[in-house]
Order: C-alpha cells, then structure tokens, then sequence
C-alpha cells in the first residue's frame, strides 16, 4: 500500500545523514573542544592534588597535629595553626552569621524595594561579595589601627577581616534561601493573625535554615582557605603557644603553608603538603556536609 | 450548560431545598423570624437593614413553602429554620470601594453588605476583581506592594481601614482561606495550633483546640492518629480542609475563601461545600467561585461581578453588577448581563 505523504519511516536509531544533528562537524569540533578544555583543567587540578599527597603522606602523621614549629622540620609541626584556623573560623562564624542573616532578613523582608537607597545597598552587596580578598585584610587593618590596637595579629582582628570578606556571601544566599520560601506560606500565615515579624520569624526563618547553613557553610570553607587578608595583618608564622582566647595571636593553616612552602628545606616542602592536605580534607568534609543538609533538610515546596 | 439552578441535585444536606427560594420570597410582612444575628446583637447596623422585628416563628417559611406554586428551582440553600432575611445585616459593609493596584483601578465602586451566618457568593468573569474585593475584606491587600482601598470598608460597623486600626487584628477576626491549599511546613498539629500560638490566644487545652478545629473541618477522623505527621503528607483536598481548620482555630467572625475547591476533585469539593454548611451555623463564610453549581448549592446570597471598560483610561476595572438572594440571580436576574453569565453566554 503506498500513501500520497512519504512519513519516511526509518527505524529510529538509523541515522538519515552520517551528519545529523549534533554530529555536523562544526558541532562536533566545539565539543571537542569544550572537552578539552574540562579535561586540561581536571588535569592539573589532579596533578595537584596528586603531587600533593605524594609530597605530603609521609608526613601526615600525629606529630603534625601535636608539633609546635620548630627550626628542624622533623620536630615541627602545625599543632598552633590548626588550633588557630579553629579560633578564627569559629569566631567569624559567629560574628558574621546572625549579622549576615539579619541584613538578608532586612533587605528581602523589610526593606521598601522601591526606594533608591535600598536598592543601592542591594546592588552594592552583590559586588562586595566580588572584591579580591585582600581589600578585606586592608580594610580590617585600617579598623584596627582606627582603634588603636597596637598587635592587630589577634584571632578578632582575623575574624573582622575574614567576616568581612564572607558577609555578602552569606547574605546573598541568605535571600536566596528567604526568597525560596513561597509567598503563600506568608500569606497563610498573615491571614491567621500573625505579625509581619512572627511571620519570619516561625515561618520564613525556619523554612530557609537549611539553606541558610549551606551557605554559611560554604562561605566558611572560603574563609578557612584564606590567607591574603590575614597576611596583611601582619601574621606570625612561628608560634610556639596555643592561641587560646579572641585577643591571643594566631596563625592559621593557610598561612603555615605559605610560610613553610617558602623554605629551601625539602622537609618544610613536605610539612606543607600535608597540612594542605589536612585542609584539603577539611574543605571537602565541609563542601559535603553543605550538599548533605541542602539535599537533607530543605523543603520541597 | 444548562441552568444549574434547575438541575442541581440535593446533594449535600437532606433538609428542605427550596427554602432558601421562599424564605426571601414571603419576609415582606412582619417580618421573617429571628436570625442568628439578633441575637448576637450586630444587627441593625445600617440604614439598609430592615431589621426584623423578633417574630421567631420558625416553622412560618417552611410551611409557605408548600403553598408556594410552580417551584422549581431546587437550591440546597439553609433549612427552613434559619430563614434568609431579606436584606444582609452587613457584619461587613462595603461604600464606594476603589481598590487599586498602583494607578491601575481594579474594582469600582462597590457597595456591597454581607450577612451574618449567610454564606454570599462572589461571582464573575476572570480578571473582574472578585478575588482583589475579597482581599480587601480583611486587609490582605495591605501586603500586595502598591494596592490601596479607596472608600469604606466596615466590619461590625466600624472602618476597618481607619488608622487606628490594627490591620492584624482585622485578619485574625476575619480569615482567609486561598485557591491553592497553602499548608506550613509543620506537622499536623502545629499547621493548627500555629494560629492561637502567634495571636496568643488563652487556650486551656491546645490539644482540644485542635482536635475541635478538625472535628469542625470534618478532618478528625482522618488525621487523628498522625497529628505529628508533615501536613505535607496529606492529600489536597485533606490540606484545604486543613487549612480551614487552621482559620477556625483562631475563631474568626467570617470567613473568607477564595476558589477554595478549584483545585480539588468533586468528592473533596462535596466535602468542603458541606463543611461550609455546617460552618455558617457559627461563621459568616463569603466565597469566590467559578463554580455556578458551586454557588447554588452553597450560597445563601450571591455577587455578580464584571469587568467594564473605564471611560477615563480605558483600563478594564470591575464593578458589582447584582446582588441579591441567590435564588433570585440564578431565577429572574434583573440584569441581562447576569443572566447571560449565568446561562453560559457571557465569560
Ligand atoms: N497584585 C496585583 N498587582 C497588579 N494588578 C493586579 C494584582 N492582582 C490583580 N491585579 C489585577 O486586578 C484585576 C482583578 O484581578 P483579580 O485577581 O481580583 O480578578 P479575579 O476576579 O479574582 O479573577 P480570577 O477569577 O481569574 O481569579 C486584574 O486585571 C488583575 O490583572
Ligand atoms: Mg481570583
């Protein structure tokens, strides 16, 4: 039986043309290409990471976390920095987050959007979260100095800088997380009586804590990875004390590497490649456990 | 379509159907018998009200109804026992209501009373300001950025627009419940004890609070073992009547809904006509339908709504175009435009 209209049955999977669709040359060239371009940079990322944990797996040992510096590589060890990492990570958490959080709160709840002032704040919050690291270090510095505090090497004085330089971040995905939350629940909870403030407060404010945790989380891990801004202040790199309180002075892990990997002694090459390995690790627990409660707790609306 | 007012069977309560359509029709003597709102001593609050003088013999619409010839339409309105005053009592009035959204006029003068334990219909083609008016019945429009009510607005005779008046005290006496089912993130529970939580209400026992709000919402029986559960574990219609039962545990004076069964199946949409029915014993309900069937069966007075042409701007805004008993608008509308929305040929 033929039919006027010649529907051209091929079989799918046979291809009409050796060229069809994806697979003229031009779009096959670009692949290439974009393949190329992923593998080269997965290439050095993993020669790297690779070399790293060469140079370093000998000494990832206990005296790595137990060692105070010392003049010898074999005595020495990143016992302060990772001490120190923890102070000043743990007070920029807790500088930054509540004010990250009120601000994101303020801005997508609060604040009148039609008003010129708020949308400057806005557009200035999104290229804060832009400006290179070590303007934060030169801005804190300037505080300090504002201050009058003589030793600006104190974990607070870290904590203002990496704040600083993590607050945008946090308040950026704070109003994602704020704005995720559908306009119904608002209104549902509005119309029952409720005040615009226990509306965030018991509704908004939990709905978007997932989200809120992951990207403080992230923006942490940023911060742990620093060492620009704390540079500037004038970090101490031979510390033989544990720092032990806001006005104690520090050294972090970033900033232990930096000072180790610029010694001619191939042991300090490799002291510092463990702790970057431990920072590594850390980085990568910290990434994980962002996706863990992003994919684990937020609400699917 | 046919006319729905002819067809619609008796499906919801078993009580006397047409009621509703005699009541009106035989309250021009000494007046109708005691409604529930002379006795809750709101009434009388307008120069519209007729205001019934205290005759409560119950019985007298029933039994004119059987004298009453060639009736045919079969309304599942109230029983006969709570006949229909012929005027609304105007619990909430509204005078010359503007409502705009920036420079946009949405709704045009409108002058409209509702009833107390009366369930009114707003009724009308997409886009004519049904659910914009019912958002300025208890100032829900305060939160859309740019809208503004223009006119008065009274609820128990006072502005509810005045300044000071506490707009979330308006929204707690006067609930709202939307189209889409809109449950919190929470369990059962909370979805109902949130309410009295946040307007601090005195609760002697919160757990009989919210086991009253479900039996009331007729959702007790379903949820009763799983009130720690997710609210978002529960079917939509099982979440609208969810969310009813959140608005009556604050104990509002009215209602209001806005297409509350447009995303629901016709069993769920049974089931909360129902539920509506048993609510206007102690609620004054005002409700927003697409639904012409749905307005028959349910509502004691009905609102029809267009959309018109502005002379000024030209913009479409709307404007009330009748209102009466609901027997009477889908019967013998006065207005053609009614009557063509009604029998299908308009919207
Ligand atoms: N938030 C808003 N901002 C601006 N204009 C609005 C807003 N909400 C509604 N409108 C406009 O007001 C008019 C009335 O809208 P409304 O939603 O009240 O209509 P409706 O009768 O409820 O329609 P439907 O039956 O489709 O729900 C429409 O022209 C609409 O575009
Ligand atoms: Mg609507």
């Amino acid at each position: 039986m033929t039919s006027i209209i010649d529907r051209g049955t091929t079989p799918l999977g046979h291809r009409r043309s050796k060229f069809s669709g994806e697979r003229t040359p031009r779009a096959l060239i670009f692949l290439v290409l974009i393949w190329a371009c992923l593998a080269f940079s997965f290439l050095f990322l993993l020669i790297l990471i690779v070399t790293t944990f060469i140079d370093g797996a000998d000494r990832f040992t206990l005296s790595l976390f137990t060692e105070y510096p010392a003049s010898s590589p074999d005595r020495a060890g990143a016992r302060p920095a990772i001490i120190g990492s923890a102070w000043v990570i743990g007070t920029t958490a807790v500088l930054t987050i509540p004010l990250g959080v009120a601000a994101a709160i303020h801005l997508e709840e609060f604040a009148d959007k039609r008003k010129w002032y708020n949308r400057v704040i806005e557009l200035n919050v999104q290229n804060l979260a832009a400006v290179p690291a070590i303007v934060y270090g030169l801005l804190a510095l300037a505080v300090l100095s504002f201050l009058g505090v003589q030793n600006k090497n104190i974990v607070i004085g870290g904590a203002l800088a990496l704040g600083l330089l993590i607050l945008p971040v946090i308040i950026i995905s704070t109003r994602e997380a704020i704005r995720s939350v559908p306009i119904e629940i608002r209104q549902g909870s509005m119309a029952l009586g409720a005040s615009k403030w226990q509306t965030v407060w018991r509704q908004v404010l939990p709905a978007s804590v997932p989200g809120i945790a992951t990207g403080s989380i992230l923006a942490l891990s940023r911060a742990l990875g620093e060492a620009a801004p704390l540079l500037v202040l004038g970090a101490l790199v031979f510390l033989s004390f544990d720092p032990n309180g806001l006005l104690s002075g520090f050294t972090t892990m970033p900033i232990q590497i930096f000072d180790w990997t610029s010694r001619p002694q191939a042991g300090f090459q490799e002291l510092a490649a463990a702790t970057s390995i431990l920072l590594l690790g850390l980085l990568v627990i910290m990434n994980g456990l962002a996706i863990f409660i992003r994919n684990r707790f937020q609400t699917r609306w | 379509m046919t006319d729905p007012t002819t067809t619609t069977p008796a499906t919801t309560q078993g009580s006397s159907h047409a009621a509703a359509a005699s009541a009106g029709a035989t309250s021009t003597g000494t007046g109708t018998g005691a409604t529930p709102a002379s006795e809750s001593g709101i009434d009388g609050m307008g120069p519209n009200n007729t205001s019934p003088t205290a005759d409560s013999n119950l019985t007298d619409g029933a039994d004119i109804l059987h004298q009453q010839p060639g009736m045919t339409v079969h309304l599942t309105g109230r029983a006969a026992s709570e006949a229909l005053p012929e005027k609304p009592n105007g619990i909430i009035r509204c005078e010359d209501v503007n409502v705009y959204y920036g420079n946009f006029r949405a709704v045009t003068g409108v002058n409209l009373d509702f009833g107390f334990n009366e369930i009114t219909a707003l009724i009308g083609p997409s886009g004519c300001g049904k659910s914009t008016l019912l958002r300025s019945l208890n100032r829900m429009n305060d939160l859309v950025e740019g809208a503004r009510v223009e006119g008065k607005v009274t609820f128990q005779g006072a502005d509810m627009y005045a300044p000071e008046v506490d707009a979330i005290e308006v929204r707690r006496r006067i609930g709202m419940v939307f189209q889409k089912p809109n449950p919190f993130p929470k369990s059962i529970y909370d979805n109902i004890a949130y309410g009295p939580r946040v307007t601090g209400m005195k609760v002697s026992s919160m757990d009989d609070l919210v086991e009253e709000a479900l039996t009331k919402a007729a959702l007790w029986t379903e949820v009763k073992d799983k009130l720690k559960q997710s609210a978002f574990g529960l079917s939509g219609g099982q979440q609208q009547r969810l969310c009813i039962a959140r608005t009556i545990a604050v104990k509002p004076d009215v209602i209001l809904m806005d297409e509350p069964c447009s995303a629901l199946d016709p069993i769920a949409t049974v089931r909360i006509e129902d539920l509506m029915h048993d609510l206007r014993k102690e609620y004054t309900i005002v409700i927003v339908t697409h639904n012409m069937q749905q307005a028959a069966r349910v509502a004691d007075r009905t609102a029809f709504f267009t959309a018109l042409a502005d002379e000024g701007t030209g913009d479409r805004t709307g404007v009330l175009v009748e209102y009466a008993k609901t027997s009477k608008i889908f019967e013998s509308p006065d207005d053609q435009r009614t009557e063509d929305y009604i029998s299908g040929r308009f919207g």
